[in-house]
């Protein structure tokens, strides 16, 4: 099989990826440049006063405890979310992917709320559990729980995960679907007639060869998890109370547009975007091994 | 075919343009804004109302968003060069926009070098106090102006049989009485954690917040909230936290519906809340000043400001600056100042509008509209009381809420979580110095 496209002109293939070329160095080389460049100075928010400081921004921050807590606050959340909503989604396709009257409606309903943004998200969530507003809520009281996010650090983390990863379960359970009905029924069936049970049949025939789609969300929910969760975190506890809820991509945009300290912020992304690239280069390279494709 | 229709087209466009440029005489003034709803309404009526009075100059309004949002419009624009005229900046942004030298145009520099007619005296001075230097300066135009009141449920109360409060133990003993009437879930509350129980508290008791008059007479200020005063408050709260006698309502206005609903039956927040209350609330009610320690000494004082200010922002022509003056002389004229009041809710800034309002009745049947003023205009503002001007305040606040929450959750005392607020506070004001303009 020839795998090489053949082009005539030299000149052709450079100019057909040359917008493609032109639209990654703009929106994304340019932004990570600047943020490189700002994270070396100190500068007012109006931009009128510029001092180069070298590093002070980045030692500032690693001498801060509360940066490395926002780190570590940061891993579980990515964690807690994103075995939570895979593991939920996986549940639901697999019931879902069973012949039933109405599946058509089931899974329509399922991946509705991969529609609603984040911050509408946040807003629903508010509405049931808010110790206010929410409706929920007030059942919690009258139940004698004593449920006040606004005050409890650990209930305002459980209400972010839990808004979090129902945001995202219908993604993942869009693409598990898709994985089950990939697979072949004949497998499947000889599984069957090998005196193979429902559970047995799951773990040794249909887990195996979904592994490069759970592979796939791993990257896609662990990346959400880093940085879409802004809105719903923003919505809801502001990062508080206390710091409870205090992410690393929250804490660049309280520092940098609310606190107007740009130097630091953009430190704190350029961290970011090494912490990232570090952990997809992780996971390609040791956990993709273990996928079978 | 289609060539030619072009060409038809571009001479058409031409020539309108050509025709319409004389019309460009009229200087354009651009006014970015944070209001919305009747608000929003009130500020087209008063640009359109000035355009038709005159035609020299045009207002235009654009609404930008919630005041953060407004704030940081108006900054990325000034770092592209294309800062709009006027600028609407809540007052804790104040410090911000008054350390941008260059970005800014003063009011009372404006006034004096357009020649406008302008006596900084006209104006409520616990208003324009808070945004003026301390020689006197007026940098920002007051626009609209709250003050913390106490919202009271009437109805709750008299079914409980309990006065209106007027000192805080008064307010702890009402609560635990209302709470035995049926208020299990919350006594009282308040919205703005720390523009309630600290700054307001500092301003109200006289007691100072930060050195250098709360940082009006410079940045290097130092954060001094963690005396006696304030600790006293904070504990108290601690205290009656742990029952629901005091339930915390979160860091901004989001627990305000307890109010409304009838949850909460004492409630500190804005006066500005008078809109919503007016249209949810299905019991009888008022708001009355913010309870004071009788045992403070001097207290109450006078209450300070919240809501925002217009500044002017810097770098535009003589001619424009002229159009800006003469529309901010047209924003102090009494009567408007009267509709404004009237029908925004915000408080007049003009001693001769508040002065018009009282005669004309306006507080015989709400009286509770008049009492941010009464609060504001209690005594003459001291060091303490004329208003704050700190670095990075919206962070800051952010801040201080993570420690009182601390506190009120049973992690820190009351002092160890003040002792912490004023130290982080202190670091970030540091921070605030290096960067601002010299």
């Amino acid at each position: 099989m020839q795998k090489q496209a053949i082009f005539q002109s030299k000149l052709l293939p450079y100019a057909l990826v040359a917008p493609q070329l032109a639209i990654v160095l703009i929106f994304f080389y340019w932004p990570a440049l600047q943020a490189m460049i700002q994270s070396f100075l100190l500068q007012d928010a109006f931009g009128l006063s510029t001092t180069f400081v070298w590093f002070e921004n980045y030692i500032d921050l690693f001498k801060d405890p509360a940066y490395f807590e926002a780190i570590l606050r940061t891993f579980f959340f990515s964690f807690a979310i994103a075995v939570s909503s895979l593991s939920f989604a996986l549940l639901l396709a697999v019931m879902a992917d069973k012949p039933l009257r109405g599946s058509m409606l089931y899974r329509t309903l399922l991946i509705w709320p991969y529609a609603v943004a984040p911050p509408v998200v946040g807003v629903l969530w508010i509405f049931m559990l808010h110790p206010s507003l929410g409706v929920l809520s007030r059942y919690l009281r009258a139940l004698g729980v004593d449920w006040n996010p606004l005050l409890d650090g650990n209930q305002a983390a459980t209400l972010i995960i839990l808004a979090a990863a129902w945001k995202q379960i219908s993604y993942n359970f869009l693409f598990f679907l898709a994985g089950l009905q990939s697979i072949p029924k004949s497998v499947i069936e000889a599984a069957a007639i090998d005196g193979a049970r429902p559970m047995r049949r799951f773990w040794t025939v249909i887990f195996p060869l979904l592994s490069p789609t759970i592979f796939f969300l791993l990257v896609v929910n662990i990346v959400y998890a880093f940085f879409d969760t802004f809105g719903i975190i923003d919505t809801m506890t502001r990062g508080g109370p206390g710091k409870s809820t205090e992410t690393l991509v929250y804490k660049v945009y309280t520092d940098g547009l609310l606190g107007g300290n740009l130097g630091s912020s953009a430190a704190q992304s350029v961290i970011l975007m090494i912490m990232v690239i570090v952990l997809t280069g992780i996971q390609f390279r040791f956990v993709e091994r273990k996928v079978t494709y | 075919m289609a060539l030619r229709h072009f060409g038809a087209a571009a001479a058409v466009a031409l020539t309108v343009g050509l025709g319409a440029s004389p019309a460009l005489a009229v200087t354009e003034i651009q006014w970015w804004h944070a209001m919305t709803g009747a608000n929003n309404d009130v500020i087209v009526k008063l640009a359109s109302d000035f355009n038709g009075a005159q035609s020299d100059y045009k207002v235009i309004p654009t609404y930008k968003g919630n005041y953060a949002d407004t704030m940081n419009a108006g900054i990325a624009a000034f770092r592209a060069g294309n800062a709009p005229h006027i600028m609407q900046v809540f007052e804790v942004g104040t410090a911000t926009m008054m350390a941008a030298t260059g970005a800014v145009k003063p009011v009372y520099k404006l006034m004096a070098e357009t020649g406008e007619k302008f006596d900084p005296k006209a104006y409520l001075p616990a208003i324009t106090g808070y945004y003026s230097t301390s020689k006197g300066e007026m940098l920002s135009f007051p626009f609209n102006s709250s003050s913390t009141v106490m919202w009271v449920n009437l109805d709750a109360l008299k079914k409980a049989n309990v006065e209106i409060p007027k000192t805080w133990p008064e307010v702890f003993d009402a609560a635990k009485k209302l709470k035995a009437a049926g208020h299990a879930t919350c006594g009282f509350s308040n919205s703005w954690v720390t523009w309630v129980n600290l700054e307001q508290l500092s301003a109200w008791h006289n007691v100072p917040l930060s050195t250098k008059a709360n940082g009006l007479d410079g940045f290097d200020t130092v954060l001094s909230f963690n005396g006696p005063l304030q600790v006293k408050h904070l504990e108290n709260l601690v205290e009656l936290q742990k029952d629901k006698t005091y339930d915390y309502a979160g860091r901004t206005n989001t627990g305000e519906g307890r109010f409304t609903s009838g949850e909460c039956p004492l409630y500190l927040t804005s006066s500005a809340f008078f809109g919503n209350v007016k249209a949810q609330a299905k019991f009888a009610f008022t708001a009355v000043p913010m309870p004071y320690y009788p045992d403070a000494k001097g207290a109450p004082q006078n209450s300070i400001i919240g809501g925002a200010s217009l500044w002017i922002m810097g770098g535009k022509s003589a001619d424009e600056y002229k159009g800006v003056a003469k529309f901010l002389t047209f924003l102090s004229d009494t009567d408007r100042q009267v509709y404004i009041h009237k029908s925004s809710g915000y408080l007049p800034i003009t001693k001769a509008a508040y002065d018009k309002a009282k005669a004309e009745g306006f507080y015989k049947d709400q009286p509770y509209l008049e009492t941010p003023l009464l609060e504001l205009t209690n005594k003459e503002p001291t060091e303490n009381s004329r208003g704050l001007r700190l670095g990075n305040m919206v962070q800051l606040r952010d801040v201080w809420a993570e420690e009182i929450e601390q506190a009120l959750a049973g992690k820190k005392t009351a002092k160890q979580a003040l002792d912490a607020a004023v130290e982080r506070g202190n670091t970030m004001l540091r921070q605030f110095e290096k960067t601002a303009v010299k």
